[in-house]
């Protein structure tokens, strides 16, 4: 069974009496291991998939089922539960909290899944450790550069071991530079073993992974699937890719 | 363990926003002061009342009060004997569960003078020597009245000090106290004399002041003269110290002579006094008392018993009434910090938005977030009122400037614990509402927030 099974999952948003079908019966599965890029423009329902996928939403119809578990007929209380042990995130915008130091914001996520102070450091510290973020550890989200701020937002979703880890434009707010060393750490948590999902409107990043999904008006536009190609993992070079149908 | 990280974080949150959490903290410190400093006030109040009615004789003093006949009995009215020694005698005789009765002929009208000096006592009475056990009098000095003065009618007399104090000068104007025990004075006109002097009877704040004088000369006043307000002194202890008693017999003879019937000075007294042997017992007691007077009222019913239990209750209520007012007062203004808790909380949130969002987006719960802005909410409250109670004692300072008892306030523990929770109460309620708020935001959205 893969990791994530979307089936036939749609989101439907009314807005005054107008509907708005933000995903159209989509169908998807993520196996564990994978790094999968959603590409699509903005508007295409690509950060809706992300929502449901990442547990932040419920679908209107269809089944969405991760690691086992039936989200779309969990409470709100579950989806915390699940976005706190399987689920980690990356934003555009780091979203570290600014009166935290970076030690503090790593340990958030153990703070509600109720990890004793000694072990949460602990673990804090081996994730800060993993994104090469130690030296840091005391230092303020505002003191660092936004490079480091993703480091550390990298930390924080990595720090519960989660099945699974969603990034949302995550070299959005970020030079190439910074941007491509950040793709070069998905790449390399991707080769221990860690299932990424990369979420992007560009098409030159979603290049990176060796499977990319496009989205458009809420429907699966194309797939492509180098790793069926025989292609190696992370062997794709950074270079423009055109959509192929 | 999660419930303290979450009131570190708390702490944290109100620590980061010092200037505000203060401006917000202040209405319940005025709340939880007003609230310490008027049960203060009350107590003090209280404290002097009760004071008061020990001056006046203690809980289980019963008063024989004289009353109109009912109506029934209308007809025989001019036939109602008043009190008199016969009662008294009676009672004395064949109602055990009084422990004391103490009969008083009142003389009205007399002015007692020395040389040149003159005072109208507070209360002139022709007693015997239970008065002293009835109206918790204490001889300083001299001796009181025996059987034989009683039997004689001697023309003997017990003073309190103020008399002394207007006859011969007071120890504060004289610089020594004077005993004028074996003096001769004039009871209009007519020579007694002083064969004892009670204590000074005052409340302990103006034996406070009095000591306070003596150590340290009074400050010279500085700007107009300042009057205190009224009631200062207590009036019964001013009335105690300006009693004088003489004997009932020699009350009798010399001053009831010129009024009553048959060549028999009035024999009529103007109170009989009763103690009750147990105050548990007060019922079965005064009811004995009463078949008694019944019979030697030959059934007319010209009497009544006023028991200070009609005064307690008076002081009970004052006190109730009191500290409804005061705590009405109190609680409206906790109830206004309770309302600028509320307002801050809500605009703490509306910046948070965003954080809140990422909590949730890490996996905190609603609760989690409902717990941390309750959290919150009654930080800012209950620090508040710790300083709410220190602020007390300096407004505990100024009331009693302003205070017109004559009493100290004094401040309460209880009255700390109740400030305490009622505005940890007034946190809760007053986080309620931006708690829910919070805890029902949209993830999406509050991630999204700009």
């Amino acid at each position: 069974m893969a990791l994530v099974e979307l089936r036939n999952v749609s989101k439907i948003y009314r807005l005054g009496g107008e509907e708005i079908r933000a995903l159209d019966n989509v169908s998807l599965d993520i196996e564990e291991g994978e790094f999968i890029s959603i590409i699509g423009p903005s508007g295409s329902g690509k950060s809706t998939l992300m929502h449901i996928l990442g547990c932040l939403d419920t679908p209107t119809s269809g089944t969405v089922c991760l690691d086992g578990i039936m989200i779309q007929d969990a409470s709100q209380r579950e989806l915390a539960a699940i976005r706190n042990r399987k689920i980690g995130f990356v934003f555009q915008f780091f979203n570290l909290l600014p009166k935290l130091n970076v030690l503090q914001n790593v340990e958030l996520p153990m703070i509600y899944s109720g990890v004793s102070g000694g072990e949460r450091r602990k673990r804090a510290l081996a994730a800060l450790e993993a994104v090469d973020m130690v030296n840091r550890a005391r230092h303020r989200p505002s003191q660092l550069s936004g490079g480091q701020q993703q480091r550390v937002a990298i930390a924080r979703a990595l720090v519960n071991n989660p099945r699974i880890l969603f990034a949302d434009e995550p070299t959005g707010n970020l030079d190439s530079h910074t941007g491509e060393a950040i793709l070069s750490l998905f790449r390399k948590l991707n080769e221990e073993g860690r299932t990424i999902v990369l979420v992007t409107h560009d098409p030159e990043i979603a290049a990176v992974t060796p499977r990319r999904i496009e989205i458009r008006d809420g429907r699966i536009a194309s797939k492509i699937d180098l790793t069926l190609a025989g292609l190696a993992r992370g062997s794709v070079p950074a270079s423009p890719a055109s959509p192929v149908s | 363990m999660a419930l303290l990280t979450t009131i570190i974080v708390g702490i944290k949150e109100v620590w980061a926003h010092k200037f505000r959490s203060f401006l917000t903290m202040l209405g319940i410190v005025l709340g939880v002061a007003s609230l310490v400093g008027m049960a203060a006030i009350i107590k003090g109040m209280e404290n002097g009342m009760k004071e008061t009615m020990v001056a006046m004789g203690g809980a289980d003093k019963v008063l024989l009060q004289e009353q109109d006949v009912p109506s029934y009995q209308e007809h025989l009215a001019d036939q109602a004997p008043g009190r008199t020694m016969f009662d008294v005698q009676a009672l004395r005789s064949s109602a055990p569960l009084l422990r004391l009765v103490s009969p008083e002929m009142r003389i009205e009208g007399v002015i007692v003078t020395k040389g040149e000096k003159m005072v109208v006592p507070a209360e002139l009475c022709g007693v015997w020597p239970a008065v002293i056990d009835m109206n918790l009098h204490t001889l300083a000095h001299g001796r009181f009245f025996t059987d034989i003065d009683e039997e004689l009618a001697n023309a003997v007399c017990v003073i309190g000090t103020g008399i002394r104090d207007d006859l011969f000068g007071s120890p504060e104007e004289t610089g020594r106290e004077i005993i004028p025990i074996g003096e001769t004075i004039y009871l209009n006109g007519q020579p007694f004399t002083i064969v004892g002097m009670f204590e000074r009877y005052e409340s302990e704040q103006e034996k406070k002041e009095r000591l306070l004088r003596k150590t340290s000369p009074a400050e010279p006043q500085v700007g107009p003269p300042r009057r205190r307000g009224f009631g200062r002194g207590g009036w019964a202890f001013r009335r105690k110290n300006y009693t004088m008693y003489i004997p009932l017999n020699t009350a009798w003879i010399r001053f009831r002579a010129a009024s009553g019937r048959d060549n028999i000075p009035d024999p009529r007294l103007s109170d009989i006094d009763l103690k009750v042997a147990g105050i548990e017992h007060i019922e079965t007691a005064l009811q004995q008392a009463r078949n008694v007077l019944m019979l030697t009222h030959r059934g007319i019913e010209d009497f009544a018993f006023q028991t200070q239990e009609n005064n307690l209750e008076n002081i009970n209520r004052q006190i109730r009434n009191a500290r409804l007012s005061g705590g009405l007062i109190a609680g409206i203004s906790l109830l206004v910090g309770g309302i600028g808790i509320m307002n801050i909380m809500l605009a703490s949130i509306n910046e948070r938005i965003r954080e809140i969002g990422i909590c949730k987006a890490v996996g905190a719960t609603a609760f989690a977030v409902f717990t941390q802005i309750l959290v919150e909410s009654v930080v800012i409250a209950l620090l508040g009122s710790v300083m709410g109670v220190a602020a007390s004692y300096g407004f505990v300072q100024v009331l009693q400037l302003l205070s017109p008892t004559a009493n100290e306030p004094v401040i309460t523990p209880v009255a700390m614990v109740v400030a305490v929770a009622f505005s940890a109460l007034t946190g809760i309620l007053a986080g309620l509402f931006p708690a829910i708020k919070a805890a029902r935001l949209d993830p999406i959205v509050a991630l999204r927030y700009e």
